[in-house]
């Protein structure tokens, strides 16, 4: 069913009884010509643009629990693309100018709202880095301006800019063209567009190893839902890209970190853009339900737990709390974790590995939501031609052993 | 918060230790003779187990000493923890095993 303001009033008019399921629950069948494991945003627009843009229909996406139930559903909806390097630049601004499109392409209202995000800086340090990445956005075409104390009050009248913090706001970056969408609502979109090309989306079906032939290239996987033949597998598990690819014999320079995140009790709009301050581990901003949405840093050691320690929460309250005083009689609703996948320079992995026939992206770090579009789109364009499409081609597996590391770990301004 | 047992100085707070990273990762012994692959396993390659992992820690704020320990990174629950130089423990043993 098309959505639009008719199927609405229709819908509407007859007690919202009639919406059709967004998409089916198949049995999987023996074969695919492509299976993807990992139905969170970025495996399932990898199946989307499989389908829409290189014709590949046969297509599973598997998903050991339920679709958009890990990092897609786990993380705070931060979307920039104001990274230092070209080649960083080159795929979050490809997802940005995808996002812009993404509810008319989608037919799904991902609420994508490009509110700007704030970047502060506190330190020295921090104001060269910073003017360092707006002038290198510049000569890449991706937008980003500095705001001084004063600018950035204006644009955010919560924040404290205070000199009497134990880290005053110095400045900060905008990026105007960023802001957040509705997490679920791209997991939910990108799946409704698949299955509407005949994709099987199937839940509940954990990947336990993958199967390869005589001549060592892929062959299928085993599940929990049995065996599934396919020529072509794509890993897209985030946290878990260590487990599954561990099953084709590949060590990954990966490690998993729980990344937390909390909500506040739902408030009347008060917040009107995305403040991020890496150097004090704050990410906030607020969702249409009024809630506020807050992000802390990667926990200190490796964990599946999907928790975290309470002192890290505790650390990026009491910055959230300094910076904007207001908050400070704020309820919290929830916390949770997500398990996070990071490199070591803290830039994805995406293309080929040594297995024919096999793919992954992964390494997504603690940003992957803001590049699932671009990062279906060159993955689907990857795995159907059998070579990286030109924008992800530097983000291979390879660099790791040839020495071309594309070092965002200082340069994307977190403090890790 | 995590109560980590520190071989030199017993059951201390999680805040006062550092994790640092996976544990009994060699270092080359024969530099020159490694190839480009043999570097990317030894510096970036990683085994990130989900289950029983063996890791370093420093108990930084404490009696500053490096150790390893194994630890359920399902569970986050601490299996053993022993010095360094020690021999590695037998994983299958700990996991039917209570806290070492």
């Amino acid at each position: 069913m098309k959505h639009s303001i008719f199927t609405l009033f229709s819908q509407a008019i007859s007690g919202h009884q009639g919406w059709p399921a967004q998409w089916r629950d198949p049995a999987p069948k023996s074969a695919y010509d492509v299976v993807i494991v990992g139905a969170g945003g970025h495996g399932l627009a990898t199946a989307y643009y499989l389908a829409k843009e290189h014709g590949i229909t046969n297509v599973a996406v598997l998903e050991k629990g339920w679709l958009g139930g890990g990092n897609t559903g786990r993380n705070t909806t931060i979307i920039r693309s104001n990274y230092l390097w070209d080649e960083s630049a080159a795929i979050y601004d490809h997802a940005l100018k995808l996002w812009e499109g993404l509810s008319r392409e989608l037919n799904y209202n991902v609420m994508f709202s490009p509110r700007g995000v704030l970047m502060l800086a506190h330190t020295v340090h921090d104001i060269q880095v910073f003017k360092r990445h707006v002038h290198a956005n510049r000569l890449n075409g991706v937008d980003n301006e500095w705001l001084t104390p004063e600018q950035c009050k204006a644009f955010c009248p919560p924040l404290n800019i205070s000199r009497d913090m134990r880290y005053p706001v110095l400045g900060g970056a905008l990026q105007r063209r960023g802001g957040a969408a509705r997490h679920d609502a791209v997991a939910w979109g990108y799946a409704r567009g698949a299955d509407g090309f005949g994709v099987d989306i199937i839940q509940n079906c954990e990947v336990t190893a993958i199967r390869r032939d005589a001549s060592g290239a892929v062959a299928g996987v085993e599940t929990t839902r049995g065996e599934i033949r396919a020529k072509k597998v794509g890993v897209v598990a985030s946290g878990h890209t260590s487990v599954i690819m561990a099953m084709g014999g590949i060590r990954m320079p990966l490690e998993s970190f729980p990344l937390q995140a909390l909500v506040s009790e739902p408030v009347k709009p008060v917040f009107p853009c995305v403040v991020m301050s890496n150097t004090i581990h704050a990410y906030i901003s607020q969702s249409d339900k009024g809630e506020l949405v807050i992000g802390a840093g990667t926990d200190v050691y490796t964990s599946y737990s999907q928790r975290g320690a309470l002192h890290v929460t505790t650390h990026t309250i009491e910055a959230i709390c300094e910076l904007f005083p207001m908050f400070r009689r704020l309820r919290m609703l929830r916390n949770w974790g997500g398990i996070v996948d990071v490199t070591p320079d803290r830039s994805p992995i995406i293309g080929k590995t040594p297995v024919p026939g096999l793919y992954v992206n992964c390494g997504w770090g603690t940003g992957g939501f803001k590049a699932t579009p671009g990062s279906g789109h060159v993955f689907a364009d990857t795995i159907a031609n059998d070579r990286p499409h030109p924008i992800n081609a530097p983000f291979s597996l390879e660099r790791f052993r040839e020495g071309v590391l594309i070092d965002e770990a200082a340069a994307a301004a977190v403090a890790h | 918060m995590l109560i980590v047992r520190c071989p030199y100085c017993g059951d201390r707070p999680e805040i006062e230790f550092r994790h640092a990273g996976e544990a009994h990762i060699v270092r080359p012994a024969d530099p020159d003779a490694l190839t480009d692959a043999g570097w990317a396993d030894f510096l970036y390659n990683r085994t990130n187990s989900r289950g029983l992992h063996r890791e370093r820690w420093r108990h930084t704020h404490g009696c500053g000493r490096f150790f390893n320990a194994v630890r359920d990174t399902v569970s986050d629950f601490f299996l053993a923890t022993y010095k360094t130089g020690d021999p590695k423990p037998d994983l299958g043993t700990l996991e039917k095993g209570s806290r070492a």
